[in-house]
């Protein structure tokens, strides 16, 4: 009703609406001026009539109030078991929600929209029970009287002086797809009342006299009418909009409501969203918040900006000093119309003091309408907040005694100074009890100064009575001067302490953010945030985590945490998949032992977040749920954050495994069938010769194969060492060994291919033992050394050499051959990269990814470069542990024996 | 040797390879027995009073570990096991539980019998206790008699224990020694995994003995196995 004039985004949502397939249930209302026209009669006849038509119709929960005629037509309707809830020892009843979600019918009837559930059910209203069924498809057919339709909650206050606490939201209204006006005349509802055929609820009972009068009953009625017709109108125009018919919009109008601190704006706001709704405006709340507003007064505001967004009206909230000048600005930028704005509710001299903001908006507004209204507290929120003036004595006793003092400093001074001088001694207790003891001492002191100045110091001595005339002048301006340092210091002191909040919250999200920013791994992020938001918000805090098949895994919490137990488990999952808070200080599943909040970034859901107050006296007020809000949010970016880099590095190993299969392939398609086919090729030969084959042939042919044999055996070696060292499954077995020892064995195992080398090794006798896994590190020094006589020619000199560097040994094995074509330094220690040395058909690109591996598990590193003089030159370094006296020990062994 | 030929029991369920095996062995004027599992194996070990075993420690049926322990119980015949790289703890429990050497897949056929004769020969000088009492190895020279160690004709001064080690794989020498035996054997039992021990005075032997001990001729390391005293 607050936006007649549909616009692209109404449009889309009507036509989504419409569509066959629509995910959405259907809302039909019946809706009642009151209690007794038949409202639940009227569903159940219409329910009667979708299931003769062969739909599927379930009760959900509908209340007969024992009529006998309502009772025979839910007797013949599937009806849901209604959910048990013992509250206070006593047995309630309630709409099973989870139960119809189960059963998911076609179409269910939910009696009673405003009502409130019982402490223990999911949602605290029924109306978002009925949302949820909305949302999962199901058609819901519901009652509702007039008094319970938010807007109007005033209006009918007025009309039958009874406040009705259970109402349901406007938007809710508006979002019906039917809504069906069960009518009847006040005299006939009067009637049946008289015969006994209304059944009353309590809160009506009480104050039967004013609701059941029949010029309150024609006031609700007109109410109803004009509710059904306006919801019809809207729907009329939408269908306008869809089909095309051209028309002009009724108005143009923007009404902009001026939202305060006072709880007096409630029924401006109300006042405003009718007029919006009658004039078919779109309508905008606005409120100024300026710096120096803090405490109550903030609460206010923010709790009314809450009820003009219930209402439907676009909310804003601007900073500034000046607030008219503000309001004005803004209705200005917004093309706003009419301005609405109550009537101002404070003393007359308060408006001399600050200007009045109506005066200088109706002044500045232009041609923009100025509408003045009477503004009303609702609820038990009184206009100001009372000054904390709670007596505790030693704040009261502090006084008396600085007070004391100050009369004491006053005695010793009076010799020399005049009297007047005196006062300043007690204007400085003033000011010391303003800012230590507070406004209530404070304003003791300023009244309790001239009081004692008096009697100490003004003639009569020792008397309150002033003779000379002057004296009461220093005596007034003394009390006026006291009173303002007081409000002065305490104004000071309040804004300092929300300051102070402000800065300590805003502290603790930069740090945490910047150690969100550090963090490298999921793990640290969920510690950091647990601890941050359970030390800002005094709450136990677990972070619930969505696995990849979306179940919660509570991470690092307690044994004995909320966090394990099924029913909070059950709520966290809720949470997940409604993407709602929940939980308690909520309205949905308040139960729960702690507070629920969707961890979620744009793009994906990631869990959720648990706090449960240590303390019985937690709350929530809008600013900390905001902070709130913002540490979430920081925690759910940089969560996200580490999910994709995990997810890159999941795609660059995969891509790099991907290289690797088809290098794997490529090197056993050829590497490996070159060997197979020179092996069967020779030996077929050898068997199938039609001819004699000679000596020499039959030699050289038994020779290939050997060699081939010999070579394939090489290759497989390799691969499974590369294969065993890739697995990540290889533990070192790391002790003490000589190096000339690992060296030799490599040269044993190599005597066969290095005779036509020259093999120069130049360790010193005295190097110290390194603690390596002696059995790689020779494979190491076996495909450095092979390396070597394979890419050099015969004759050749390769050289071993080692150094001791700060904390690591160097080894180098150098060769004095044609050395590495420049640029393939780095390119040849990858797997399947072979040197293109046309002389060496036999490599199979493995050994010196082998040797990096090795030595990167040794926490060492390996590199090539070229010989200044030339040749290659390999080199290695290995960290060097220091290594244990087992001269002395061994020693000790020799000794032994 | 007597006078009617040695027979050689093999072990080995790869058909392939005592296909190869039968016509090497018996043109070395040994009889053959073959057998494809272990439990086999073990029964004929028994019965064709074999002078020595070539066992594949990979068998169908039982461990090739279990098949040495079971000859072990009532025999001291040379085993030789066959066994492929890149499983050196495989080898060691093999020679630890008592076979006598290896030999890795794939070999050729000289390498096979120079190791049968090596095995053979230090069983029959054990059986008979005869050993010479000087041992000659390219420039190195034992006189066990008189616990004399010369290089080059030089006397070389060793300490207790390097005699000690150095005559202990002189002993088996052309047979490969795992750590834990020449740990059990020089130091004693209880002193089985100090092998840094062993690897320092190996160290301290070649620098000795050896003429260049980075490039040894003689006291060679098998990586992750043992240590072999080669005479030639």
């Amino acid at each position: 009703m607050s936006e007649d004039r549909p616009n692209p985004d109404q449009l889309l949502s009507h036509l989504q609406a419409q569509e066959p397939n629509a995910p959405r249930g259907r809302l039909k209302v019946f809706l009642g001026m009151c209690a007794g026209v038949g409202k639940t009669y009227a569903m159940l006849l219409e329910a009667h009539e979708k299931m003769r038509s062969g739909m599927d119709v379930v009760a959900g929960y509908v209340e007969t109030h024992r009529r006998v005629e309502t009772q025979a037509l839910l007797k013949d309707l599937e009806q849901l078991p209604r959910l048990e809830i013992s509250y206070r020892g006593v047995q309630l009843q309630e709409f099973n929600l989870d139960a119809a979600l189960l059963r998911k019918p076609r179409l269910i009837l939910v009696d009673e929209l405003a009502h409130t559930n019982a402490e223990g059910s999911r949602h605290s209203k029924r109306w978002q029970d009925v949302v949820e069924l909305l949302e999962a498809g199901i058609d819901v057919v519901t009652t509702l009287n007039v008094q319970h339709i938010e807007s109007l909650n005033d209006v009918i206050a007025k009309i039958t002086g009874i406040i009705i606490r259970e109402t349901v939201p406007d938007s809710i209204i508006e979002r019906a797809d039917e809504i069906e006006l069960v009518d009847l005349p006040p005299d006939d509802l009067l009637q049946r009342l008289k015969e006994g055929k209304v059944y009353l609820p309590q809160q009506v009972e009480r104050a039967v006299d004013h609701f059941f009068k029949r010029e309150s009953l024609v006031a609700l009625r007109e109410l109803a009418l004009r509710t059904t017709a306006q919801q019809v109108n809207r729907q009329v125009q939408m269908e306008r909009a869809v089909s095309g018919t051209t028309k002009t919009w009724p108005t143009d109008e923007r009404l902009l409501v001026c939202v305060g601190p006072s709880p007096l704006s409630a029924r401006v706001i109300r006042t405003a969203r009718r007029m919006a709704s009658a004039m078919q405006a779109t309508w905008l709340a606005v409120a100024v918040e300026s710096p120096t507003l803090t405490g109550p007064p903030l609460d206010h505001l923010r709790r009314n900006l809450r009820l003009a967004e219930r209402l439907g009206a676009q909310v804003h909230t601007l900073v500034g000093e000046q607030v008219a000048d503000e309001i004005v600005a803004f209705a200005k930028s917004n093309n706003i119309t009419k301005i609405m704005i109550g009537k101002p509710a404070g003393p007359i001299w308060r408006e001399w003091l600050r200007g009045s903001v109506i005066e200088t908006v109706i002044r500045n507004s232009g041609d923009i309408d100025v509408l003045v209204v009477k503004g009303e507290a609702e609820g038990n929120g009184s206009p100001d907040a009372p000054i904390n003036l709670k007596i505790s004595t030693p704040p009261y006793l502090w006084v008396l005694l600085v007070l004391g003092v100050c009369t004491a400093i006053a005695k010793l001074m009076s010799p020399f100074f005049s009297p007047v001088n005196l006062t300043m001694i007690y204007m400085a207790g003033v000011v010391f009890a303003s800012i230590r003891l507070g406004i209530g001492p404070a304003i003791m002191a300023s009244v309790l100064s001239p009081l004692l100045f008096n009697f100490f110091f003004t003639e009569p001595y020792h008397s309150f009575v002033v003779r000379d005339t002057q004296y009461i002048f220093t005596l007034i301006v003394m009390l006026v001067i006291g009173l303002i340092i007081s409000g002065l210091t305490q104004r000071v002191q309040r804004q300092t302490q929300a300051l102070r909040s402000r800065y300590l919250r805003t502290i603790s999200l930069y740090f945490m953010s910047r150690q969100l920013a550090g963090a490298a791994d999921r793990d640290t992020l969920i510690k950091i945030s647990t601890r941050h938001v359970g030390d800002v918000f005094q709450c136990e805090t677990v972070i619930f985590e969505a696995e990849p098949n979306s179940q919660l895994e509570p991470r690092h919490a307690a044994p004995s945490s909320f966090a394990h137990i099924p029913s909070e488990q059950a709520t966290a999952h809720w949470v997940f998949e409604h993407q709602q808070w929940a939980g308690c200080h909520t309205d949905t599943l308040r139960s729960a032992q702690a507070l629920y909040i969707p961890l979620t970034t744009s793009a994906r859901k990631l869990g959720v977040v648990a706090l449960r107050p240590r303390q019985a006296t937690f709350t929530l007020d809008p600013e900390q749920r905001h902070l709130l809000e913002s540490f979430i949010a920081q925690l759910a970016i940089a969560l996200e954050r580490t999910l994709l880099v995990q997810e890159a590095q999941k795609a660059q190993v995969q891509a790099e495994s991907e290289q690797l299969r088809s290098a794997l392939l490529s090197c056993v398609s050829h590497d490996l069938r070159t060997p197979l086919a020179s092996i069967t090729g020779a030996a077929s030969t050898l068997l199938e010769s039609p001819q004699p084959i000679s000596e020499q042939t039959r030699n050289e042919l038994l020779r290939s194969i050997s060699e081939e044999g010999a070579r394939l055996n090489h290759l497989v070696g390799k691969l499974l060492d590369m294969t065993r060292l890739e697995s990540g499954s290889l533990v070192l077995q790391q002790d003490w060994y000589p190096l000339d020892e690992i060296v030799g064995s490599a040269l044993e195992r190599l005597r066969d291919i290095t005779s036509h080398h020259r093999i120069q090794i130049e360790l010193p006798p005295d190097l110290p033992l390194l603690f390596v896994d002696g059995v790689l590190l020779g494979e190491v020094f076996i495909n450095l050394l092979e390396n070597g006589v394979k890419y050099t020619p015969p004759g050749s000199t390769i050289t071993i050499r080692s150094e001791m560097l700060a904390g690591m040994i160097r080894i180098v094995v150098e060769d004095d051959g044609p050395g590495l074509q420049p640029g393939t330094e780095e390119a040849i220690f990858h797997r399947f990269v072979r040197a293109p040395a046309d002389h060496s058909p036999t490599g199979t690109g493995l050994g010196l990814a082998i040797c990096k591996a090795i030595v990167r598990l040794h926490g060492g590193q390996i590199g090539a470069e070229n010989r200044p003089a030339g040749g290659a030159r390999f080199w290695l370094t290995l960290p060097q542990r220091s290594q244990p006296d087992f001269m002395a020990t061994l020693d000790h062994a020799e000794a032994l024996r | 040797m007597n006078s009617s030929p040695m027979t050689i029991l093999v072990i080995e369920d790869e058909v392939p390879i005592r296909r190869f095996l039968r016509p090497a062995i018996e043109a070395a004027g040994y009889r053959l027995v073959e057998c494809g599992t272990g439990k086999d194996g073990i029964l004929q070990a028994s019965q064709a009073h074999p002078g020595l075993v070539i066992l594949d420690l990979g068998l169908p049926d039982i461990d090739g570990l279990e098949v040495i322990k079971q000859i072990r119980e009532w025999s001291k015949i040379p085993i030789i096991i066959l066994s492929a790289r890149g499983i050196e703890t495989q080898k060691v429990a093999a020679l630890d539980a008592g076979a006598d050497d290896y030999i890795q897949k794939p070999f050729g056929v000289a390498e096979l019998m120079a190791r049968i004769r090596v095995a053979l020969r230090h069983y029959h000088s054990v059986q008979q206790t005869e050993s010479a009492p000087i041992i000659q190895a390219g420039q190195i020279s034992i006189d066990l008699t008189r616990r004399e160690v010369r290089r080059n004709g030089a006397l070389v001064h060793l300490t207790p224990l390097e005699y000690q080690l150095l005559t202990t794989l002189v002993k088996h020498s052309g047979l490969v020694m795992t750590q834990r035996q020449l740990l059990h054997d020089v130091w004693g039992p209880g002193h089985a995994d100090e092998s840094h021990y062993l690897r320092i005075y190996m160290r301290q032997l070649r620098q000795k003995l050896e003429d260049n001990p980075a490039n040894p001729q003689h006291l060679i390391t098998e990586a992750g196995v043992g240590y072999r005293f080669r005479v030639e």
